[in-house]
């Protein structure tokens, strides 16, 4: 890849890694986000069994697995809803800790939840900045918010995102349900999101809307953003990653290039 | 127009004022036009503050998803605090500060307690309701204790001022107090927040909204609020009474839900609970203007609080089902 930028990269990274780890940060720079040995137990039951996984960049992993599997748990891990009981977490080559939702947001991991990640009593472009609304001044992070930027911005990243939406004064309430999804994409996207996750973004979506976030998926490459895409329909996700993680039972049970595996074998490891 | 209609509907509040103009032409008539005469409405703005403050708190915290009965013990506890104080020699100013750090710790208690344990604060402070009216009693020894109200800057807070002393000292903190609530609410990230705790909990807290903190916060504001707003009662009356405020939280529960804020959070607005509360204040005295039995007072405001939720309710699904461009 770009050999320059990873070098000098890797040379920063050698002298934060202790040694014996040296070797291991190398073969993983050009890995954006990757997770070693993550263990989780929710009071006694262990959700996640010594997970290890790589996200690189601009690839868009699919994330498959029964319910209970482990999915939810690790995505929120990364997310920064919870936090792992064991493992390390490396973001851009370095061991990070990811303690809030806010962290994982300034590292550029941008999360799409699965009961959707927006508040229905708020208008959409207050939706499109909360937790990181521009202030005019601020006394310890408390401060008026820039109206008129936060408006200007909003009606843009939902232009930028191919959503039409007249206003964006209107409740998030009234949006239909593929809207309230393009509004959280827009709101990724607007962050510049370094690491996309989608957790079941398309349950309750029409055929139609549906499409159009499986090609939004598909497009993340392009853009080189790197995409987690979670979902129950193996069809969806065999259309639109470069490579399907399977986990059962807390454990990464299958990780291969899509071209390497089919909808049969992924169903049989489930 | 339609577009006008939707905002309207979506505005409870606005249906407050009409309700408002209309009750109180009703009372003006009935009353021999003593209703709007100015010694009256003397009296009315006079007691405003007290519920009104104790109203906004309340729509506050309901509007980060919360509860707090315990306003009217914390609204008794403050100024006896205050009182005692006094009494045992420390200047009014540091009595006065101190009468505030215990109502905020009141409100910290429940927040911590409601959040720590994760119960439901209608819980929490339906205990500290009666903890904080016990401690007051015993505090003030079973009798209101002797006010020292000359060492007491009293006109800052119940002097009459204005045209014709139309309103007391009290009514322009209130004002004031409410305009800060009001631009907190409405154009800080902190109301963002707020309303987005309310509104949709996990939500709020995956996209980074530090939703405890925002709801202790409240929980403290909250009280601090109930706890001025005894302070202005007490030196309104010239007593440090351990029972005023009694039955005080539902009035500005009800004050909050009649100016449109939601029981389960996320929605309402300051000039609502303002409105709220002066309703409320005008059918007290307006009842009593036009002879009616005063024990029917409760009543109307029962009447009035239930009907406000289901006409609110109908307003906001008429409001949702009025599709203008969006």
């Amino acid at each position: 890849m770009n050999t320059l930028s990873s070098t000098s990269h890797d040379t920063a990274l050698r002298s934060y890694a202790d040694d014996d780890t040296t070797a291991d940060a190398l073969s993983t720079s050009t890995a954006l986000m990757a997770v070693r040995n993550l263990h989780k137990w929710y009071s006694g039951v262990h959700a996640l069994k010594g997970v290890s996984l790589e996200f690189k960049r601009g690839e868009v992993v699919g994330l498959l697995g029964d319910n209970g599997a482990g999915k939810s748990t690790l995505i929120k891990i990364l997310s920064g809803v919870h936090r792992p009981d064991e493992g390390e977490i490396l973001f851009q080559g370095r061991p990070v800790r990811i303690p809030t939702p806010k962290a994982a947001m300034q590292l550029g991991i941008e999360t799409i939840h699965q009961n959707n990640s927006l508040v229905p009593n708020l208008s959409i472009a207050r939706n499109l900045f909360i937790g990181r609304e521009p202030l005019l001044f601020s006394l310890f992070g408390i401060g008026p918010m820039d109206h008129a930027r936060m408006r200007i911005d909003a009606v843009k990243a939902i232009a930028d995102v191919d959503l039409h939406l007249r206003s964006a004064e209107a409740l998030l309430g009234e949006l239909s349900g593929g809207q309230r999804q393009g509004v959280a994409i827009a709101r990724a996207m607007h962050f510049k999101s370094k690491l996309l996750i989608l957790d079941e973004p398309t349950n309750h979506l029409s055929v139609k809307e549906t499409d159009k976030v499986i090609g939004f998926v598909r497009g993340l490459s392009a853009q080189g953003i790197t995409g987690v895409f979670i979902s129950h329909n193996l069809q969806h996700v065999f259309h639109s990653c470069d490579r399907i993680v399977a986990m059962a039972r807390g454990e990464v049970v299958l990780d291969r290039p899509v071209a390497q595996t089919s909808i049969e074998e992924v169903t049989e490891m489930l | 127009m339609k577009k006008l209609l939707k905002i309207y509907l979506q505005k409870p509040e606005l249906a407050g004022i009409v309700l408002l103009a209309v009750l109180i032409g009703l009372f003006q008539v009935r009353s021999q036009m003593i209703f709007l005469s100015a010694e009256n409405i003397r009296g009315v703005l006079g007691v405003l503050p007290e519920v009104g403050l104790v109203a906004i708190g309340v729509t506050l915290l309901m509007i980060c998803g919360e509860f707090d009965l315990s306003v009217g013990s914390v609204f008794a506890l403050t100024p006896m605090s205050i009182t005692l104080l006094m009494n045992a020699g420390v200047p009014f100013w540091p009595a006065f500060f101190i009468g505030l750090v215990v109502a905020a710790c009141v409100g910290l208690a429940n927040g911590l307690i409601t959040l720590v344990f994760n119960i439901p604060s209608f819980i929490t402070t339906l205990g500290m309701l009666f903890i904080v009216r016990s401690l007051t009693v015993v505090l003030s020894g079973g009798f209101p204790p002797n006010l020292p109200i000359e060492r007491m800057p009293a006109e800052l807070f119940v002097s009459f001022i204005g045209p014709e002393g139309l309103f007391r000292a009290s009514f322009l903190w209130f004002i004031a107090i409410g305009a800060a609530a009001a631009f907190l609410l409405s154009a800080t990230n902190l109301g963002n927040w707020m309303k987005a705790t309310g509104g949709f909990l996990e939500a709020s807290i995956s996209s980074g909204v530090p939703a405890r903190r925002v709801k202790l916060f409240s929980f403290v504001l909250c009280s601090v609020l109930a706890g001025f707003a005894g302070l202005i009662q007490v030196l309104r009356l010239g007593a440090a009474l351990p029972s005023i405020g009694d039955g005080l939280e539902l009035q500005a529960v009800a004050a909050a839900v009649i100016g449109g804020t939601a029981l389960s959070g996320g929605i309402g607005n300051v000039l609502g609970a303002v409105v709220g509360a002066l309703l409320i204040r005008v059918i007290d005295n307006g009842l009593v203007l036009t002879q009616v039995d005063a024990n029917w007072f409760k009543f109307a405001v029962g009447s009035l609080t239930i009907f406000a939720v289901v006409a609110n309710a109908w307003m906001r699904r008429t409001a949702r089902h009025l599709k203008v461009q969006l």
